[in-house]
């Protein structure tokens, strides 16, 4: 059975044919082209996955396509703005929070959602906050760093 | 994922009656159970009944001697809630305990005490304060609830639409967390409760259930030192790669006499 699922992604009106089956990231990467949002696991273990779904951040491996109709849907692909990198993203480059760099959408989208709620993490609460996303690569330390850098720069926008 | 049908109703009538008609419907609520079993092909539900569209199932009300929480609120959402973390800490406490922030973002009271695996938290708090479950067709008292492995006493076409707290003098939950998912080794819940002093454990049996022998220490003496002599058989409790039988049955003592110093005991 296939439906019509249609969403905002990123600001803009989106839709596509999807079956019921189709999950929302199969449908961000496939159907609509947007390859910035990674499937680690497939397994809701890692958190690569990880988008905005009416603000909140949610696995999108662990959802299906139909289940985001008229939802408001952000992904990595929108983070930056005007060819500039979100302050998260540039705090991410400057304390190499990333090596290979697969789990780094689901990281800075995790981490906005954190900053959102709680503009001053500290270490601990950056930890736990992302006790859902697995990186294999760098051992954590320059991606703590690296949260609580982006999370003072963007006070300091503010 | 083998294919099904999708259905979104707004009206729990309508819910009655889709699976009504399907002996093989599923209920989606969170989907952050339901999914991966369906992805691994170990479910095959023909139709998919989301709960999302549903009005009144997302809220949480104090009724004066309890808190009534939906079915469809997210584990994030009584983390987060004023009214919860005022009448009853314990409760938003443990399930800022679940899993990860997105899985908390998405699952639902109802989804997880529906499925009732035994390792999950909110049963301790279900069956410790002494709550009752309200399905579309009568109330169940905790105590009645929970039957044994992913058993409840929820019969075919019956859904959790909320779940009744009653509001605890006094409330601690204890877990000793998986390290890589969260969820319970062994939690202990501690409550004194109008209905008198309840101990009750998950992640140690086939489901929750109450820990007698504790509640009897803890009566005559609400003090950690009354659990010193306790100690627990291990004969049916789980025993897989995450821990022993004997392990978890140690872990009991341990966190309840946790759970009874946080309340000054
Ligand atoms: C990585 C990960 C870590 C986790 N860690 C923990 C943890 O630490 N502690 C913990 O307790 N849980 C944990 N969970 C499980 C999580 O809390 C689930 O959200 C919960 O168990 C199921 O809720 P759901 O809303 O997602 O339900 P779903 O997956 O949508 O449904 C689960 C089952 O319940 C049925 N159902 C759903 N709603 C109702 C209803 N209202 N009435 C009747 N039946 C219904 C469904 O048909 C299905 O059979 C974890 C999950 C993941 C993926
Ligand atoms: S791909 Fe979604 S959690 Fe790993
Ligand atoms: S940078 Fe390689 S997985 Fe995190």
């Amino acid at each position: 059975m296939t439906t019509k699922v249609s969403f905002t992604l990123n600001g803009e009106a989106v839709s596509a044919e999807v079956d019921s089956r189709t999950l929302l990231v199969e449908m961000i990467r496939e159907n609509l082209g947007k390859t910035g949002t990674h499937v680690g696991c497939d397994t809701s273990q890692c958190g690569a996955c990880v988008i905005h779904l009416d603000g909140r951040s949610v696995k999108s491996c662990t959802m299906l396509a139909v289940q985001a109709e008229g939802a408001d849907v952000a992904t990595i692909e929108g983070v930056a703005t005007n060819g500039k990198l979100h302050p998260m993203q540039e705090a991410f480059r400057e304390h190499h929070g990333l090596q290979c760099g697969y789990c780094t959408p689901g990281m800075i989208m995790s981490s906005l959602d954190l900053v959102k709620q709680n503009p001053d993490p500290d270490e601990k609460q950056i930890r736990e906050w992302l006790e859902g996303n697995l990186c294999r690569c760098t051992g954590y330390q320059n991606i703590v760093r690296a949260v609580k850098a982006g999370a003072q720069a963007m006070r300091a926008d503010d | 994922m083998y294919e099904f049908n999708y259905h979104r109703p707004t009206s729990l009538e309508d819910v009655s009656e889709i699976l009504a008609a399907n002996d093989e419907a599923k209920i989606l609520a969170g989907g952050m159970t339901l999914l991966p079993t369906m992805k691994m092909r170990l479910a095959q539900p023909s139709d998919l009944v989301d709960l999302s569209a549903i009005d009144g199932l997302s809220d949480i009300s104090d009724t004066g001697d309890a808190i009534e929480i939906g079915a469809m609120v997210r584990h994030a959402d009584v983390a987060g809630s004023d009214i919860v973390q005022n009448a009853i800490p314990a409760l938003a406490e443990l399930a800022n305990s679940i899993g990860d922030a997105q899985v908390r973002n998405r699952g639902t009271l109802g989804g997880s005490i529906a499925n009732s695996d035994p390792a999950s938290d909110y049963p301790a708090a279900v069956l410790g304060l002494d709550a009752v479950i309200k399905t579309n067709k009568r109330e169940i008292a905790a105590d009645d609830y929970f039957k044994g492995l992913f058993e409840t006493a929820l019969e075919a076409n019956e859904l959790v639409v909320s779940v009744k707290f009653p509001k605890p003098k006094k409330a601690a939950y204890a877990k000793f967390p998986n390290p890589a998912s969260r969820y319970a080794v062994v939690g202990v819940m501690v409550a004194e409760t109008d209905s008198g002093l309840r101990v009750a454990v998950t992640g140690a049996g086939a489901c929750a259930y109450r820990a007698t022998e504790i509640e009897a220490a803890l009566g005559k003496s609400f003090s950690t030192d009354a659990l010193a002599g306790i100690s627990m058989d291990a004969a049916d409790l789980n025993d897989d790669l995450h821990a022993s039988s004997e392990y978890r049955a140690h872990l009991i003592g341990v966190m309840a006499g946790r759970a009874v110093s946080t309340l000054g005991g």
